[in-house]
């Protein structure tokens, strides 16, 4: 590289360079160096905020949903979720679970309608929960009257019905959770556990 | 005017959605990076602290899960290697991250699992500050917080070689580099932190720093009485002591949760850079100032004697001269 620089020129600009770093030591600089503080201002101000209950275990943490926007027309966009310290189970604390049910809630692949996998099929499609229950009560029914097993070997009255399993949610109260399992023991189901576990 | 937020105190609360005025602004910094000449601060506040208590953790990792969530960071989806340490490393996605050792205790015999909450201790004397040449990159506060201000970062990455703990770590994206700023966001309006309120066990608490030795103190009496003798506080002094302390079982091992430092301090090169190095670079600086003032007043112009001249100008004619006839002949 060839710079065409003349003696004059090169001692001009040295004693440029050094001037400038001298005003910027005698504290010059300091205009960069304006409004110091940058803490991020609180993210939740003014939000929404909704309480409601983990939807994992049924450990049943309290929760504190807060979401930006007007949920009663549909325009509401969750924004954070955080445990409910006024909630006597979890006060204020959850699991690594529940302290991302932000992105559980927010997930593309969420699931917020029934669906069906129709026989022969390989994709789900929504149906309504009309249909769904009616057909639910058809085959357990139709299933029930086929596989129940009334007696074993030993002749011992048994009603067993093995063929059918039930999932429950978890996140129930004690009535739900008690009435739940009444029905499902009642028409004789073995397999039967909740999401909690799964 | 908004409310003034409340001074934080724990971490147990919920927050408020109601606009606060912030507990955290200029007049609380007390160093900032590459600003020699900051006024004292005039906003005095407790210090603050997160005590970890690592008898108490079970390793369940919401803390990295509430911390994720609160900073909005999305670290990778990462790969099993064995250990359930996952991401392997802190990033610039994960200000957090436990880090899972087992050692045999040779005392016992038992094999111990020993789970350490790995991030940012905010050094009362933090090294990542001093050797930050960017001016407001990197402040501290009155209460203790140590925090990046990612907008006059110049991404240099200096601070990950002044840190003793090797926590910062530069975003290959954004060329600027983050790490838990101990949610100077929540503090600054009475908050805890998202990964104390979150921590299931309570092994990490929020507090003042006095509540939090306290309640180490308490702690570490405990796990004396039951049978871990060298159970105690690791505050280290090399730095000044630290906001964010652990209670070890093993405090007179600190290496073996995941290689903590037993002594750490900031690096000699970080402290010689500079300390004596500026002001050798500053006085060389000015020498060379002053010499050149004074070689233009006492410096004289180079003289010719009325020899050199004529013997000069006898080579030119004769050089001359020389030319010519050349020029002649062709």
């Amino acid at each position: 590289m060839n710079i065409d620089l003349s003696r004059r020129s090169f001692i001009k600009l040295a004693g440029a360079g050094v001037v400038a770093s001298s005003l910027g030591s005698l504290g010059f600089g300091e205009a960069e160096a304006q409004e110091l503080a940058h803490i991020k201002p609180f993210r939740l101000t003014t939000l929404t905020e909704t309480r409601n209950t983990c939807p994992y275990c049924s450990v049943a943490c309290g929760i504190i949903m807060y979401s930006e926007g007007d949920a009663r027309n549909g325009q509401a966009e969750l924004i954070h979720i955080e445990g409910d310290v006024d909630h006597p189970t979890n006060r204020g604390t959850l699991c690594p679970k529940g302290a991302a049910l932000k992105d559980f809630v927010r997930s593309e692949s969420r699931l917020t309608e029934p669906k069906i996998r129709r026989p022969g099929s390989d994709a789900f499609e929504p149906i309504s929960w009309d249909e769904a229950l009616d057909r639910i009560a058809r085959a357990l029914k139709d299933d029930r009257d086929e596989n129940l097993v009334q007696f074993n070997e030993d002749g011992v009255p048994v009603n067993r019905l093995t063929t059918t399993g039930v999932l429950a949610a978890s996140a129930t109260t004690n009535e739900t959770a008690w009435a739940t399992f009444k029905v499902i023991k009642a028409m004789g189901i073995a397999g039967f556990d909740n999401q909690a576990r799964v | 005017m908004s409310t003034p937020a409340p001074a934080p105190t724990t971490a147990v609360s919920n927050p408020s959605v109601d606009p606060l005025t912030p507990n955290l602004s200029d007049a609380a910094i007390m160093r900032a990076s590459a600003t020699p000449n900051l006024p004292e601060p005039t906003q005095q506040m407790e210090k603050v602290a997160k005590l970890i208590d690592i008898s108490k953790c079970i390793g369940c990792k919401a803390c990295q899960s509430a911390c994720a969530e609160w900073n909005e960071t999305s670290p990778e989806i990462g790969i099993c290697d064995g250990t359930y340490t996952n991401p392997p490393d802190l990033s610039s996605e994960m200000y957090t991250l436990m880090k899972f050792s087992e050692w045999e205790n040779p005392d016992s015999g038992n094999l111990e699992w020993l789970i350490r909450k790995d991030g940012c201790m905010h050094c009362e004397d933090p090294g990542c500050l001093k050797a930050c040449p960017a001016p407001g990159a990197i402040v501290q506060y009155t209460n203790g917080i140590v925090d990046f201000v990612s907008d006059k970062c110049i991404g240099c990455g200096y601070c990950i070689s002044g840190c003793p703990f090797d926590i910062p770590r530069m975003s290959p994206t954004r060329n600027v580099v983050s790490k838990c700023t101990l949610c100077s966001d929540r503090v600054a309006v009475g908050q805890g932190p998202a990964c104390a309120k979150a921590c299931p066990t309570q092994a990490i608490v929020f507090g003042t720093k006095d509540d939090m030795m306290a309640h180490a103190e308490t702690r570490v009496d405990d796990l004396k009485s039951r049978g871990y003798d060298r159970a105690g506080i690791y505050d280290p002094q090399g730095v000044g002591g630290t906001h964010v302390f652990y209670v070890l079982q093993h405090a007179d091992k600190p290496e073996l949760y995941s290689d903590l430092p037993a002594d750490p301090k900031i690096s000699e090169v970080v402290e010689g850079w500079k300390g004596p190095a500026k002001a050798v670079g500053l006085a060389a600086i000015g020498l060379a100032a002053v010499g050149t003032v004074l070689h233009s007043i006492f410096g004289k112009p180079n003289t010719v004697s009325a020899e050199d001249q004529s013997e000069a100008e006898e080579l030119v004619d004769a050089e001359l001269g020389a030319e010519g006839q050349q020029r002649e002949e062709v």
